[in-house]
């Protein structure tokens, strides 16, 4: 027994004598974990997209652009094109609902921690069983055609799933608390005082909003967009459930490369081109960011 | 009696409750224009709220009384309808705009042309001794507490506001700085004829600074009046407390002779005061530097006296407090100023027997505190 504590108190100075060994022993144990179950297979998908496919899955070793190339198809260009507009949209409903969800809660006093709860109290069901629940409120004789007959509204029910617009329900729905808690973390920490000195200094309602709250606010408006933006552009599951065939994303595509069609170099490929657009849509929201304040012109 | 043009502001009867609380009671008062006025007291007991009213971040009760800014009646206008200038105690200078941004947010706020925006900012900060060309371009999070006091005072006075509203401006700064900027204040207030609203706890920056005070208890004013005037003649227990230190001797009016008060102590001692009307209190209030302490029999005559013991010393360096107990009950704090006596040797002993004097002007007959 002692022979163990003289050892740990061993182990205890030699990492306190040495700093850098010390902070790398912190990072270590995560690192080797992404280093083995991120990157590695990462670099597997980077090496299967330059190569050609095998005939039952797995990959030939022989190298190939073509499935880059590929993507020139209207085909693939109308699934990028419909995920870019699903998630740039789903990211604006959730940044117009969110916004004003996330003033109350940061306004509500003692209600904070319970509306807080609320906002998260989704995550308690799994994705899939909401999403699956949603379907029974739009298909045709679901909850809302019911409701819209039964009022007189419409005599036929009316195509709401595998519409585009279901899509954007279910992406907005799943997402939106991603969007609340960060805007709602930046406008905690809004200083009351800022908006009583604007106001003293004749600024109304809407100036108050857009030269104050706003500004300070952004920081949790980037973080909310992009995740709303990044996770919805590469989602599948809404689109699978709600969107059908006809309105698949890229997600989709992807999903459907590894398992039926059996291409993985086009889905790695796909992948890829998911991954270049992300990051330069995240580079360019980041850049329009940076040059706020200055001086009076 | 001003005409009510030459007043910034008036208060008839204003009242503002927070759910069962009563923040302010009947609250009346008027600033003169040009006046640096303080709202004084304790924490909770309204000057805050009273000041808030005024801003128009609250607004008087129904049938809560008036608020009237230079004539005019504001209940109901908001704080940016009102065209005042105000410093906060935080400060709460935007942090995402650079000093320049910050001083120019009322008068873009007005839609004041950019060309005057630019010299107006610089103007204001050379007012409050800031220099433009070093700070205009730094961020808030860059300057010192005294600094962004600085700041704050400009953006508000950029405006030209004819009342300035000062929410214990000075309380987030270090003591040496606190005097230095109540000197700067003093002289703004009397070099751009703006009114002052100041809120302060603090009874000496009140004291040192104010034309007028408004000493304030439990949503009242419990006096009103100049520094002179509340030091002198404190009108209540209160106010004689906190504003300076004060000795309280129980004695009851008895009387008035030839236009002076005649009081009775409970042992029977008699003393002279000056009368007043409505003596609700059996105290007077004499303050520490008015009172004698003298060998017995060498009192002067003409002096209210009472027999003492010398019960605790301490040296003050300008001065030396003597705690003794009166003859007939009761402890008084006499301060004897230091002329250059102390140093040889203290004259004074714990167990000394002494006579307390005071001359009958200097004490005060106190009435009831309002409750």
């Amino acid at each position: 027994m002692s022979a163990l504590k003289a050892l740990r108190r061993r182990a205890f100075t030699w990492f306190a004598d040495r700093p850098v060994a010390g902070t790398l022993g912190l990072l270590a144990p995560g690192a080797l974990w992404l280093l083995v179950f991120f990157m590695v297979p990462l670099l597997m998908m980077l090496a299967y997209s330059f190569m050609e496919r095998g005939l039952y899955g797995g990959v030939v070793y022989e190298a190939t652009f073509e499935h880059y190339l590929r993507f020139a198809d209207p085909l693939y260009v109308t699934i990028l094109g419909r995920t870019l507009a699903l998630s740039l949209t789903c990211t604006v409903l959730c940044l117009l609902l969110g916004y004003p969800v996330a003033w109350t809660i940061a306004r509500s006093g003692r209600l904070k921690n319970l509306l807080t709860f609320l906002v998260v109290r989704p995550f308690w069901t799994s994705f899939l069983v909401r999403t699956f629940a949603m379907i029974f409120l739009m298909r045709e004789s679901g909850l809302i055609n019911a409701a819209l007959m039964g009022l007189g509204l419409i005599s036929e029910p009316i195509q709401l799933l595998y519409t585009p617009w279901a899509v954007l329900v279910g992406l907005v729905y799943g997402f939106l608390p991603f969007m609340v808690l960060p805007i709602y973390t930046s406008l905690e920490k809004l200083d009351p005082a800022l908006l009583e000195a604007a106001e003293v200094l004749g600024a109304r309602p809407t100036a108050r909003f857009f030269r104050v709250i706003l500004p300070l606010s952004m920081p949790g408006v980037v973080a909310g967009s992009l995740l709303v933006f990044i996770p919805s552009l590469g989602s599948y599951l809404v689109s699978d459930l709600l969107g059908g065939a006809k309105q698949m994303m890229i997600g989709n595509l992807v999903q459907n490369q590894f398992t039926s069609a059996r291409n993985w170099p086009f889905g790695s490929a796909a992948s890829f081109i998911v991954m270049g657009l992300v990051l330069m849509a995240v580079v360019a929201y980041l850049r329009t960011r940076d040059d706020e304040e200055g001086g009076l012109r | 009696m001003n005409t009510p043009a030459a007043l910034a502001v008036q208060f008839s009867r204003v009242s503002k409750t927070f759910g069962a609380y009563r923040a302010a009671r009947e609250v009346s008062f008027e600033i003169r224009a040009g006046e640096f006025f303080s709202l004084l007291g304790p924490s909770g007991c309204g000057k805050t709220t009273t000041l808030r009213l005024l801003a128009g971040f609250e607004q008087p009760d129904v049938d809560g009384g008036e608020v009237r800014i230079t004539g005019g009646v504001v209940n109901g206008k908001r704080p940016y309808e009102r065209g005042l200038g105000m410093v906060f105690q935080s400060y709460a200078l935007f942090p995402h705009l650079s000093i320049e941004r910050n001083i120019a947010f009322g008068l873009e706020q007005r839609a004041v042309p950019k060309g005057e925006i630019a010299s107006r900012v610089r103007r204001a900060m050379q007012l409050v001794r800031l220099d433009p060309d070093t700070y205009g371009r730094r961020m808030p999070a860059q300057l010192s507490g005294g600094q962004k006091q600085r700041v704050a005072l400009a953006r508000a006075l950029v405006v030209e506001p004819p009342i300035l509203l000062l929410d214990e401006p000075l309380g987030a700064l270090d003591l040496k700085l606190r005097k230095e900027m109540q000197v700067e204040l003093k002289a703004l207030n009397r070099d751009l004829g703006i009114t002052f609203v100041y809120v302060t706890h603090d009874q000496e920056e009140a004291l040192t600074m104010s034309d007028r005070i408004a000493v304030m208890r439990d949503g009242r004013i419990a006096q009103l009046g100049s520094p002179e005037e509340i030091y002198e003649r404190p009108r209540t227990p209160f106010v004689a407390k906190f504003i300076g230190e004060s000795n309280f001797i129980e004695a009851k009016q008895d009387g008035v002779v030839n236009g002076r008060a005649r009081l009775v102590r409970p042992d029977g001692a008699v003393l002279w005061t000056a009368p007043n009307e409505r003596p609700t209190e059996a105290l007077i209030c004499v303050r520490p530097e008015r009172l004698h302490l003298h060998a017995p029999g060498e009192a002067p005559s003409g002096e209210n006296q009472l027999p003492a013991t010398v019960r605790a010393l301490t040296y003050r360096g300008e001065s030396l407090h003597v705690r003794a107990e009166l003859g007939g009950g009761g402890d008084v704090v006499v301060a004897v100023r230091n002329e250059g006596q102390l140093n040889q040797r203290l004259r004074w002993a714990v167990g000394d027997p002494a006579v307390v004097s005071w001359a009958p002007q200097d004490g005060r007959l106190l009435e009831g505190d309002d409750s």
